[in-house]
């Protein structure tokens, strides 16, 4: 089907934004220094007050659709940390995914995307298949996503995968108190199952019985952020019938894109669902066991700070470990530039943001990095490996927390 | 003439081939700030220093283009606005803070630096920059000097123009000059306080030397809800009838404080007529003192309920309220059509009864939300630019309202500038040979009115139509 690139842009289904949605916007500019590709650029069409403002006008007719367009929306890197200061409540997250959604409808298929879209669905989707490093490493060479090692952001160095216990099921350390299910996730039982472990340990120290459901698949939040909102809504109603058991009273997730993708877009599902840190601050954890001695600094990433406005928690659970001297970075909520895809689509914007962040990181001069988002957590990585620092290493805040106790 | 090839080609190589843009996308983005005012720019120019800005300024000299500088385009009365095409100037690449000297207690910036990030790097040395626009978050401290600006702290410490000892500008001819200096009392003529305020008219800021303060030992936060305005604006009467002067004295009515409390949970009662923040700093000792007296009277005049910040977290919540109320307004209506009028203090009940009324003529929903300690108003009139036919009356509204204030012995504008918003009421309140002397200011500084053009000065013969009308892209399509 030809499609007229010249007519006004359509948002579908039924969150769609709404053109009351668009004119929340008032105009005001104080997102602006908030944004992590105006901070570098200085350009407005690199902010979020221009982007909606692009955004609108297509959506009025009264601009035309071109690579320009595209190129300042595919810039954006769906942080959301505009949405989190917006004195008017603009729904920006939901604006730009519809945005993405009809940009990859009408857009001149782009090499690039195409292959990655490729991937994700195959791989993504099809947890048999990603299964092991070298598959994954092979098909991320074929979508073209060498810059993923060429900007020295390298997968992590694999340690076994995570497995879930024996019959799917990790016991309460003491008396149960609360039956939780856990979100295992694509990608993080493979580059990142300590994170998992410690995790779980957590909510077994916490009085928790925790579920894996074997039928579980991706959340669909990377469809969802890259404008494939098809293949996002096919996992949503899977996973959707999965989680519906009664046999536990919440969905723990720990890694915060999967989270907040969940809470916006899962019905019945959502309201149960819990970010680990708000879970753990919620229910409490015992006084810890052991000191652990480190100065370190969190990074907040996006889709728990601004997503779901969950800056507080890690915090705290951090700060209660005895001998863990928490220092707070300048700027700690802003994107790292990690963003999902992003790092690998746009990696020049991606490295000058990351720089910004390393600067901020490394003014602090911290033991250790922590964070709470594989996609971050590998970001990070990459930065002070960039710098030279390898010898400061990043974890899941989870890891450290779990060191008080094991 | 005008911006061919060739000139495009020329401002290319003075900035760097990326630094000058004119996709349609940029055009129309730079066509409006934060007022409802816009005109699409022909180019944007991003310079990087001064030599470069000198260039561009030449060029346009030699093609007798319009320039019109941009900090972030928070602006409320569109002076960023490129009203008669050219140029637009931005300062978005001058962000570094170039020092910060804690023992004279100054600073070296440059104009795009953001107003709160200097505060974040002052706070390093135990100081702070006292200017703090409810816009700080995002607007640059070139901009405030432009405008120059105030905010809730204004109350006690003074407006931007007492907080910067020098400034290097570029004039409209590409030469570049220092004015001022690192003392506040320079001798000779006072061009650093004719240049402060000229809303990018005279010259194009590229450096600026700004006081700094040592951060007070104490802060103390209250908020006030009170039945009504008229008992809040007696209280602010009579706090400043006792000799009180707050570092901050700020009002919010009742569709304001709806409104915030949408986004910010502030805490303010929404059952409240209004509500006022009131803000001592100073010695512990005295602020304690201060903040009782201060509680005391505020009880005799009705306050319904007071409380105390116990803590930085609270505060912030407090004034994240105030700073975000005119962007928060965005819940009741997409638009704003603010003024900022000034009225002695004793006025303003009545002032702010009379600002009710004509909303309610027009039946327009009016939120206020100002610094009251210094008779400040903002009265905010929201509508939907969507709305056929709506702009007129928009426009009479803001226009009484302003007339109400002039009638109060008040003026056109406390902070926000005038703009092309307001320059077609100078002549309430200047006559001729006032305007004649400004103009003469003016025609020395930038001979060929080519620096912000349409501005300040009220405009000669018919007012253009202000609204967005110039757009050339699609026009006939857009709303406007
Ligand atoms: C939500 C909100 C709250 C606000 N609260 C306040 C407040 O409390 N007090 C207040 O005073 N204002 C307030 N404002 C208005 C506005 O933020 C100020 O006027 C601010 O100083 C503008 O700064 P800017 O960097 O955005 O400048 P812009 O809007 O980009 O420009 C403003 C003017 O300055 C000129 N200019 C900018 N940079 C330079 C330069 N380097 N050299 C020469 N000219 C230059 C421009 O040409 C224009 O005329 C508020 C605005 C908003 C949206
Ligand atoms: S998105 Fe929100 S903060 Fe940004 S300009 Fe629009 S209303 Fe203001
Ligand atoms: S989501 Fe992030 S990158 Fe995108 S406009 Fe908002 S702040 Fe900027």
């Amino acid at each position: 089907m030809a499609i007229d690139v010249r007519r006004a842009a359509v948002f579908h289904g039924p969150d769609a934004p709404s053109d009351d949605d668009l004119a929340t916007c008032v105009h005001c500019g104080l997102c602006l220094n908030y944004c992590p590709t105006y901070r570098v650029t200085g350009l407005e069409t690199e902010s979020p007050r221009g982007r909606l403002y692009l955004m609108t006008q297509w959506t009025r007719g009264g601009l035309p659709f071109t690579r320009d367009l595209a190129r300042h929306l595919d810039l954006c890197l769906g942080c959301r940390t505009c949405e989190a200061v917006c004195p008017s409540g603009v729904p920006y997250g939901r604006i730009i995914e519809h945005g993405r959604a009809e940009l990859e409808r009408v857009r001149k298929v782009d090499a690039k995307r195409t292959t990655a879209t490729i991937v994700m669905r195959q791989v993504l989707k099809h947890p048999g298949r990603l299964r092991t490093l070298g598959a994954l490493m092979r098909l991320a060479q074929a979508a073209g996503l060498t810059s993923l090692s060429a900007q020295g952001r390298q997968l992590p160095k694999l340690s076994e995968p995570f497995k879930p216990p024996a019959g799917n099921v990790a016991r309460a350390l003491g008396p149960t108190r609360f039956k939780v299910a856990f979100l295992t996730g694509c990608v993080m039982p493979i580059l990142y199952a300590r994170s998992h472990e410690a995790s779980v340990q957590l909510l077994q120290v916490a009085g928790c019985e925790v579920h894996f459901p074997a039928a579980q698949r991706c959340c669909g939040a990377l469809f969802a952020h890259n404008g494939d909102l098809k293949s996002a809504r096919g996992l949503r109603e899977h996973n959707e019938r999965v989680f519906a058991s009664d046999d536990y009273d919440f969905l723990v997730v720990n890694s915060a894109g999967c989270s907040s993708h969940l809470k916006d877009f899962y019905d019945g599902v959502g309201e149960r669902t819990r970010d680990l840190f708000e879970f753990l601050a919620e229910v409490g954890l015992p006084p810890p066991r052991h000191e652990v001695r480190a100065r370190v600094t969190y990074q907040d990433p996006c889709h728990l700070a601004h997503a779901q406005r969950i800056k507080r928690q890690p915090r705290e659970l951090l700060s209660s470990v005895p001998g863990v001297e928490l220092v707070e970075m300048p700027h700690a909520d802003i994107c790292c530039g990690s963003a999902g895809l992003y790092s690998a689509l746009e990696p020049e914007m991606s490295r000058r943001i990351l720089d910004e962040k390393m600067d901020s990181v490394l003014s602090v001069a911290p033991e250790q990095v922590v964070t709470a988002n594989p996609g971050c957590q590998m970001q990070l990585e990459a930065g002070l490996k960039s710098r030279g620092r390898t010898d400061i290493p990043v974890r899941h805040a989870a890891e450290l927390i779990a060191e008080a106790y094991f | 003439m005008g911006l061919g090839p060739r000139t495009l080609e020329k401002l290319r190589r003075a900035v760097g081939r990326d630094h000058v843009v004119w996709d349609a996308y940029d055009l129309v983005i730079f066509e409006r700030d934060a007022s409802i005012t816009g005109a699409l720019p022909d180019a944007i120019v991003y310079p990087a220093n001064a030599e470069e800005v000198a260039a561009v300024l030449e060029i346009a000299a030699e093609q007798q283009l319009p320039v019109v500088p941009r900090g972030a385009g928070t602006g409320l009365s569109g002076g960023a606005v490129t009203l008669h095409g050219g140029l637009a100037l931005s300062l978005a690449r001058f962000r570094r803070i170039i020092e910060i000297d804690p023992k004279g207690r100054t600073a070296l910036v440059e104009p795009g630096v953001v107003n709160y990030d200097l505060g974040l790097e002052a706070a390093r040395h135990g100081l702070f920059y006292a200017p703090d626009p409810s816009s700080q978050k995002a607007c640059t401290i070139g901009g405030n000097a432009a405008e120059n600006s105030g905010g809730p702290h204004c109350l006690y410490y003074g407006v931007t123009t007492n907080h910067i000892l020098g400034m290097e500008v570029v004039l409209s001819d590409g030469s570049v000059h220092w004015v001022g200096g690192e003392d506040p009392d320079q001798p000779g003529l006072d061009l650093l306080g004719v240049l402060v305020g000229s809303e990018g008219t005279l010259a194009v800021i590229t450096k600026l030397r700004v006081k700094l303060l040592p951060t007070p030992e104490a802060v103390s936060t209250l908020m006030a809800a009170f039945p009504s305005i008229e008992s809040a604006s007696k209280a602010v009467s009579d706090v400043i009838g006792h000799g009180i002067v707050p570092a901050a004295l700020e009002m919010m009515d009742k569709v304001t404080i709806g409104a915030v409390e949408a986004h910010y949970k502030a805490g303010y009662p929404t059952s409240a007529g209004a509500v006022l923040l009131v803000e001592v700093d100073g010695l512990t000792e005295s602020a304690r003192e201060l903040t009782a007296a201060i509680e005391q009277i505020l009880e005799m005049d009705e306050a319904f309920e007071i409380r105390v910040a116990e803590d930085p977290a609270e505060r912030e919540l407090l004034w994240a309220g105030r700073k975000g109320a005119i962007g928060a307004l965005g819940h009741i209506k997409p638009n704003y059509y603010l003024h900022d009028g000034v009225v002695p203090r004793t006025r303003l009940p009545e002032v702010l009864r009379e600002v009710g009324r004509i909303g309610e003529h027009y039946r327009l929903p009016v939120a206020n939300v100002f610094h009251a300690g210094d008779g400040n108003l903002h009265p905010n009139i929201l509508f939907d630019l969507r709305e056929k036919g709506i702009m007129k009356k928009v426009e009479k509204a803001g226009e009484e309202m302003l007339r109400a204030c002039i009638d109060a012995g008040g003026t056109l504008s406390g902070e926000h500038g005038i703009g092309l918003e307001k320059n077609a009421f100078m002549p309430w309140i200047f006559g001729p040979d006032d305007l004649a002397a400004m103009q003469a200011v003016k025609d020395v500084l930038d001979p060929s009115g080519r620096l912000n053009p349409g501005k300040i000065f009220p405009p000669a013969g018919q007012i253009e139509p202000k609204l967005i009308a110039r757009s050339g892209v699609a026009s006939e399509a857009r709303w406007w």
